[in-house]
């Protein structure tokens, strides 16, 4: 019965070509918006480290010495918490991090110098983040504690450089100070780049900042702090820093912290050890808020700092509204359709054809016009998708269509077909077919 | 015109006139708000900004030996002044809209509060030619100013300002800001001079309130400062900025030199905020092809069903206008309920932008003018099914009776 549907869909959907272009348009137009932007929101907001994410942690703590109350403790740490709370090791794996700009020279090379971002962290940040590598490795906790002048390149550093070849080993100049390449990372692109995240609720919706490339260059914090010394910038100050060249002892908060805790009874272990480290930092006078402290959870912390930006957000519900309008064009022109095919209705009734057998037919055609939307739907979203990727967004490279979103769209293309279907299939199957009849 | 014939006849369409109005009113909604976005979005990109914006490039130096500062970039500045069309040139620590703030909260009492962010901008001697600004009352720093104020946590160790005429309204309204002093951290500075607004370092960063507070600051050479403001006429511009930076380079050789043109740095700021813009523009008008597609195909449908019904209206006596105004005046009707439904949605919606997103409260003009807009889509989109309908043959009523 289903094939033959499908011939009468065909037939009928060829009786009237500029009726059906124009709904088959109306569906491609509304599932190109929509998908475009949903395919950008999934990107967007998905999870950075997949089946890793639920174990990591970002702690914070309030320093702010000014007794009114807080709401929310700063986004970063000051340096003495960070290095407390670090050296006391109390989580399964745990990594400061701060970013900062440097000036970098291959001495060899004959390039000319760059600015390069380097991320100041600890040795667990890559077994921690999962981070892949091409060559080589990460440091060890003894570089850490050396300052060992070491260094992980990112690939695409690796690649302007060394034209991709194994660079372990070699020397990169960063501002006065060498250091030798222990290891060169695989392309990575977390989305967003989570580990940097901060301030995200002072940034009015314009978070695309947040979808930006990992660093160039990853250096141990001690290493870094020496090597950069007067480079490092604050997040935030709660009063004039003394000497801005160095931060370690300012009233300023730079450094994040970020621990994995591998179970619920570690985590509810962690947060009373930061509970207890701020109590005990408000006995020593250093601290006024020590309830001010927080536990958040990696997608937590995505969720507080609303990384997806308000401009993509604002275009996922456009896009809906938008496919709203195609559906509602798209009933009214499949309730035409088939209204107009009363006097044919009729016959079939007549001859024995249920209510359900119509009903079955019209939702055919209907699907069939879902699945040709779909089609060219998805020639719509591949094009929205190029031009999002053209857009001087942070986030564009990270934008396409992967399987899931590829399967989404014909799946949204067919219930929604199938939905704008039923009202005017329903009313189709319901006519009386003996009025129909007698006007024939 | 009579219009129940109409209205009964558009009670036996329910659902195909009801799935009309929510489609207009659908649109009209989004419509409204989308050009209401659009306008915002314009308005961002056209923040005044009183500086020399066409004649300016900027060079950023970065990598630098701090200790050599105070020889090296007076030495710098003489060799960029020799470019042939360069009519200025100084150093500054930051450039309006180079989204890397500087901000201060200053007040008008030692112990005050604001909320207020001001962006602090220093300049090397000759940064007000440099940059163009446009003094409104007071005077720039003297020779002794630049010479005297370094630079300690921060801020400024000199003991003048020069404030924009925003921050001079907001900090004293309807009085002079001359002379008055500007407090932050038990700092203190002298307002000598008022410079028309020049905004902020990252004006989206710094909110309304931010915008256009900014305040400069004199300071001898310092190796904080890391940008050179060169002026020129326009049209010597791009040549300019490549010497300068051909020039830096060969006397900064540890150094990473990057040049720009300041309207390629403003261009930079609203990429964004541009091509958003242009997005809304685009669903704007796809919209508006597929409501009016939508009313072709259903009003077509409409004038095949009654082609008999045309056919005897014309042949007791109608004329074509008859006709034609039928389906007219229907379309007025429908568009009419679906516009009215629409305002109220389009209204509903900015409210509800207002507390999530913190949009502007929509003026209320923009109502009516998307309802005519719709109005006379629809109008146009009639016209090609009424022409077919009053083109139905009297003869038609007597046909397969």
């Amino acid at each position: 019965m289903f094939g033959y549907y499908l011939d009468l869909a065909l037939r009928s959907l060829k009786r009237n070509k500029a009726l059906t272009v124009l709904m088959v348009l109306a569906i491609a137009v509304g599932i190109g918006a929509s998908m475009t932007t949903l395919t950008v929101m999934h990107l967007l907001s998905g999870d950075p480290l997949p089946g890793r994410s639920g174990t990591l942690f970002y702690p914070q703590v309030d320093p702010d010495p000014d007794p009114s109350p807080n709401h929310q403790p700063y986004d970063m740490m000051d340096y003495r918490s960070a290095q407390e709370l670090w050296s006391a090791h109390r989580a399964d794996r745990e990594a400061m991090v701060t970013s900062s700009q440097l000036r970098l020279t291959a001495s060899h090379l004959n390039l000319p110098p760059l600015m390069a971002q380097m991320l100041s962290t600890t040795s667990d940040f890559f077994p921690m983040f999962d981070v892949p590598f091409r060559y080589g490795g990460g440091w060890t906790a003894e570089d850490d504690r050396s300052r060992a002048r070491v260094a992980v390149i990112s690939s695409d550093l690796n690649d302007k450089l060394f034209n991709g070849a194994d660079s372990v080993g070699r020397t990169l100049r960063l501002k006065d100070s060498d250091v030798r390449i222990v290891g060169v990372l695989a392309p990575w692109r977390p989305s967003p780049q989570f580990y940097d995240v901060a301030g995200g609720r002072f940034s009015n919706g314009d978070t695309a900042g947040f979808y930006q490339r990992p660093e160039d260059v990853f250096v141990p914090f001690q290493s870094s702090l020496e090597i950069n010394a007067g480079g490092f910038q604050p997040f935030t100050c709660w009063s004039m820093p003394g000497d801005p060249a160095h931060l370690q002892n300012s009233p300023c908060v730079w450094v994040a912290l970020w621990v994995q805790l591998d179970s619920a009874a570690k985590v509810a272990g962690y947060r009373r050890f930061v509970a207890d480290y701020a109590a005990q930092q408000k006995a020593l006078g250093r601290f006024v808020h020590a309830d001010n402290t927080q536990l958040r959870s990696l997608m937590g912390w995505l969720d507080f700092n609303q990384v997806v930006p308000s401009d993509v957000r604002l275009q996922t519900w456009l896009a809906l509204a938008f496919l709203l309008i195609c559906l509602f064009n798209t009933v009214g022109l499949l309730l035409a359709k088939f209204l107009r095919r009363a006097g044919e209705i009729g016959v079939r009734r007549a001859l024995g054809a249920s209510r359900a057998a119509v009903f079955a037919q019209c939702l055919v055609e209907a699907g069939l016009i879902g699945l040709l939307g779909g089609a060219s739907g998805l020639l719509l979203t591949l094009f929205g998708l190029w031009l999002v990727r053209s857009q001087p967004v942070e986030y564009a490279d990270l934008v396409h269509l992967d399987t899931t979103m590829f399967l989404a769209t014909f799946a949204l293309a067919v219930v929604a077909s199938l939905l704008a279907g039923v009202l005017p299939a329903l009313r189709a199957s319901r006519m009386p077919p003996g009025l129909q009849l007698k006007t024939l | 015109m009579e219009i129940r014939p109409i209205l009964a006849s558009l009670r036996r369409h329910r659902i195909p006139a009801t799935l009309i109005v929510l489609e207009i009113a659908l649109a009209c909604a989004v419509l409204c708000n989308a050009v209401f976005m659009i306008g915002q979005r314009i308005a961002d990109i056209r923040w005044p900004n009183a500086i020399d914006e066409q004649g300016i490039s900027m060079v950023t130096v970065n990598g630098t030996d701090p200790r050599l500062a105070a020889s090296d970039i007076p030495r710098d500045l003489s060799a960029l002044r020799g470019i042939a069309g360069v009519t200025a040139a100084a150093a500054a620590t930051s450039m309006p809209l180079d989204q890397n703030p500087a901000l201060s909260d200053f007040t008008t009492t030692p112990d005050g509060k604001t909320t207020v962010n001001t962006s602090i901008y220093f300049l090397g001697s000759g940064g007000q030619q440099a940059l163009g600004l446009r003094l409104l009352a007071g005077r720039f720093f003297n020779a002794d100013e630049y010479a005297d104020s370094g630079i300690k946590d921060f801020n400024s160790t000199g003991h003048v300002v020069l404030i924009t005429q925003s921050d001079a309204q907001r900090l004293w309204p309807g009085q002079s800001a001359l002379g008055r002093n500007l407090y932050t951290n038990d700092r203190s500075w002298t307002v000598v001079g008022v410079v028309a607004d020049v905004l902020a370092q990252d004006p989206r960063f710094s909110g309304p309130g931010g915008r256009h507070s900014s305040a400069f600051f004199p300071l001898h050479p310092d190796a904080v400062m890391g940008d050179y403001v060169l002026r020129s006429a326009p049209r010597d511009r791009a040549r300019v900025l490549r010497e300068a930076t051909q020039t830096l380079g060969k006397l900064e050789p540890g150094a990473v030199v990057q040049g720009a043109t300041y309207a390629g740095v403003r261009g930079d700021y609203f990429a964004n905020t541009r091509s958003m813009a242009w997005m809304l523009v685009l669903v704007c008008v796809v919209m508006l092809a597929v409501t009016a597609f939508g009313i072709v195909g259903l009003t077509s449908f409409w004038v095949g069903q009654r082609r008999r019904q045309i056919g005897i209206r014309r042949a007791v006596g109608a004329t074509r206008g008859h006709i034609m105004q039928y389906f007219q005046t229907e379309n007025f009707l429908l568009g009419t309920a679906g516009v009215v439904l629409g305002m109220v949605l389009a209204f509903g919606i900015n409210l509800y932008l207002m507390q999530r997103y913190e949009i502007a409260r929509m003026p209320w003009y923009y109502l009516p003018a998307s309802a005519v807009a719709l109005w006379m889509l629809g109008q146009l989109a009639v016209l090609g099914p009424a022409l077919r309908a009053a083109a139905v043959p009297p003869v038609v009523a007597t046909r397969s009776v």
